[in-house]
């Protein structure tokens, strides 16, 4: 293993030092605390200033800590926290739309269910929630993927085919995935099992992050035209409520 | 056609909502509005009536512009409200006597006490089915009495109404000082302590009794009935229903047959039991009290178990403890270990509700040991609720007969797939989760919708109920009544805590 990487062990130590008083440090305090070359201060101090993690006072030059770093510790967004604050956009969309709802985030390399409302039609169906579905062939993961919330790391023999219609090509996949993000929206028609379609967009949380996706699925020909294009309907509804989870994360939190 | 819709007003707590609800009962848009909490003193809890009825008169249109709909097309209006709560006002220039006295609010301790001695449980539990208790309003009434300089006086002469907070709102509805609607329905007068739970009407003796003048009280509707057109807000529109909101909450979950039952978790919990037409003393530590009356139709009466903490032990936690930083992380910490590593917590915060009612108890954490992480006691958190909720559900299958097959469950809480989890563990029955979530509203815009025809009749209101979510019982019999006991000991450790006399100073 690599040893201990000097400049971010010099960037951490002026974090600190910043974050130690109220008072505004100026350059030379900052490198003189540190016993660094100014010179080598100065590449630091501006390379946190370019990640917002400290900012740098107009009138005086002095710096202080930034804006982004008080945010690090609590833009973490707990899933079951997640759960609660979409409980209710999410039960209307499956009322509005009649389809089975869920909601994803990305869990190493994977999508996790953090919540499901039932189809509302009184069959017998059985919560999903903790299930883990593919990222290339959901359409939760494909979202997740389309906004960089999730990272897909192929396996030497290639993305899984779970039907005929599963995209396992890399160039198919991101063209579908820059399709989505020029929509909007994003959907899977059989690509994870035949006869079954789902359409996903996404939520995004504070800063517009996108943290996670909110789907409606069903039978192909509930959610697809006979063409297989999801219906607009449809469609409208699930943007609809994403958008409402999405304000909810953020006008709430900060 | 132009589409029609049934409007509720839900006036709780710590904030009162308008929501529409349509045909099928969805949801169609919500306007809310929180008000003041005045604590006045240790124990008191407070509420502006004024601001309350400020706070409808704005939601109300609120939610018609959200929705772009207009007066002509609001099929009924219906109400749910916080129950308990005390309001006097003066008629003439419908000012509120003081603040409303909020059901949490303990100052009528003292009197209570003496109550229990003197005439003692029976005497109450006989008439109206209740225990004297501080939660109930007619102690409130005999507070204000020997405590408000002139307004004893002023009850008898006619000079001042009383009403629990749905009949304070439909007073202002109907035209308030020119010819406002004086009435309640049976199951927010069936919390007073006043009313004779078997005629449904004041019990002349308990009137006696707390030296309230039979002038002072509203005049006693159905639940589901058209009372009156508004003349204020929406001039013209009926107002058809009123419910206490744990009552509305069980219509909401069309718990409308024998042994049916719903429990809304928040703050505290209230598991209601649908009795039927029978009247069923409770021996075993339950409320006895009217579920809902529809005009024309025999009343249908309900056991209720209160369990006063358990949201409020997840608050504590977060706040006091800082143990986490938002409610729903308490899944995330439990979720971190397996089980609760023998570790039990009884929130006895002010003592024990259903089914013990023992106020001498107070909170106790047992079995730790080195071993107990903040995990572990995240656990026992939510196991307490859990818990809790078991002891009332026995109480009800001993007291009603009828065995509980599964539970309709609502509220903040049931976001909680662990806690919803250890609920069907713990009672062995289905849990479920209808996909209507404001139970509350949905039940006063039920009971509005039926009173003028929105909706045919309960089956309609059956055919509109969906299953959001269940969970199945999957825990071991043997564990399940091991871990009973444990709770059951621990239940015992609390009691017998707070000494008569309170301790030096």
């Amino acid at each position: 293993m690599a040893g201990p990487v000097q400049s971010i062990e010099r960037a951490a130590a002026i974090l600190r030092l910043l974050a130690g008083g109220p008072r505004r440090l100026g350059l030379g305090e900052v490198a003189s605390s540190l016993g660094l070359a100014k010179g080598t201060a100065h590449g630091i101090l501006r390379t946190l200033q370019h990640v917002d993690f400290v900012e740098q006072d107009e009138a005086t030059g002095k710096y202080q800590l930034g804006a982004a770093l008080l945010h690090l510790g609590t833009s973490y967004l707990d899933v079951n926290e997640l759960r609660s604050r979409s409980i209710n956009w999410a039960d209307a969309l499956a009322a509005r739309s009649g389809e089975a709802v869920r909601l994803g985030t990305p869990l190493e390399g994977q999508v996790l269910v953090v919540h499901h409302v039932f189809r509302p039609d009184d069959t017998l169906q059985t919560l999903d929630v903790g299930a883990l579905l593919p990222l290339h062939a959901s359409s939760l993961g494909k979202v997740l993927l389309a906004y960089g919330a999730a990272t897909l790391d192929p396996p030497p023999e290639g993305l899984a085919a779970y039907t005929r219609h599963t995209l396992v090509d890399p160039e198919d996949l991101d063209r579908a995935l820059a399709e989505i993000r020029e929509q909007g929206w994003g959907a899977e028609v059989q690509e994870m099992s035949m006869g079954d379609a789902g359409i996903a967009a996404p939520i995004r949380g504070h800063g517009g992050l996108v943290v996670g996706a909110v789907c409606l699925s069903g039978p192909v020909e509930r959610i697809c035209d006979p063409r297989g294009r999801p219906l607009p309907a449809l469609t409208a509804l699930l943007r609809e409520a994403a958008r409402a989870i999405s304000r909810d994360l953020g006008a709430t939190r900060w | 056609m132009v589409d029609r819709y049934v409007m509720s007003i839900d006036q709780g707590t710590t904030s009162t909502r308008c929501i529409l609800f349509d045909h099928r009962g969805r949801l169609c848009s919500v306007a809310q509005r929180e008000h003041q909490q005045h604590f006045p003193k240790p124990g008191w809890v407070e509420h502006d009536a004024v601001e309350i009825w400020r706070n409808v008169q704005r939601i109300v249109p609120e939610a018609m512009d959200s929705a772009g709909v207009d007066a002509g097309q609001i099929a009924a209006i219906g109400i749910a409200n916080q129950r308990e709560t005390t309001v006097l006002w003066d008629p003439r220039t419908g000012t509120p006597v003081g603040r409303a006295i909020v059901w949490q609010d303990t100052r009528t301790a003292p009197l209570v006490d003496a109550l229990r001695d003197r005439p003692g449980d029976e005497f109450f539990l006989d008439r109206c089915g209740l225990p004297p208790s501080t939660y109930f309003s007619a102690p409130r009434i005999r507070w204000l009495f020997e405590n408000v300089p002139g307004l004893e006086q002023r009850a008898r002469d006619g000079e001042v109404l009383f009403g629990t907070v749905e009949s304070w709102l439909i007073w202002n509805l109907t035209g308030g000082t020119d010819g406002g609607l004086h009435i309640t329905d049976p199951t927010n007068a069936s919390r007073t302590m006043l009313l004779n739970l078997r005629t449904l009407t004041w019990d002349p003796e308990l009137l006696d009794f707390f030296g309230v003048p039979r002038d002072l009280l509203p005049e006693i509707r159905s639940s589901a009935e058209s009372y009156g057109e508004a003349r204020a807000l929406l001039p013209g529109v009926r107002i058809t229903a009123a419910l206490g909101d744990q009552q509305a909450a069980l219509f909401g979950q069309t718990c409308f047959s024998p042994g049916e039952a719903k429990c809304t978790y928040g703050t505290g919990s209230f598991l209601l039991m649908n009795t039927g037409t029978d009247l069923v003393r409770s021996r075993h530590g339950l409320l006895t009290t009217v579920a809902y009356r529809i005009a024309g139709q025999p009343t249908v009466y309900a056991l209720e178990g209160p369990m006063a903490v358990t949201g409020s032990l997840v608050q504590w936690f977060r706040d006091r403890l800082g143990m986490i930083n938002t409610a729903p992380e308490i899944e995330t910490l439990a979720r971190t270990v397996e089980d609760n590593g023998g570790c039990y917590i009884v929130p006895a915060f002010s003592g024990l509700f259903a089914p013990h009612w023992r106020s001498d108890a107070r909170g106790v954490v047992v079995g730790l040991t080195s071993y107990i992480t903040k995990g572990h006691l995240a656990r026992a958190v939510l196991e307490a609720t859990a818990w809790q909720t078991r002891e009332v559900v026995d109480a009800m299958n001993a007291d009603s007969g009828l065995a509980l097959k599964q539970l309709k469950v609502d509220g903040g809480m049931t976001s909680d797939h662990l806690l919803m989890q250890m609920l069907a563990d713990v009672l062995d029955v289905p849990v479920v989760r209808p996909l209507v979530a404001e139970t509350v509203s949905l039940g006063a815009a039920y009971a509005a919708g039926l009173a003028v025809g929105y909706w045919s009749d309960l089956e309609v209101l059956r055919g509109n109920w969906h299953r959001a979510g269940q969970w199945l019982p999957d825990m071991d019999p043997e564990r399940r009544a091991w871990e009973y006991e444990s709770w059951q000991r621990a239940v015992q450790r609390s009691l017998d805590w707070v000494r008569p006399d309170g301790g030096p100073r």
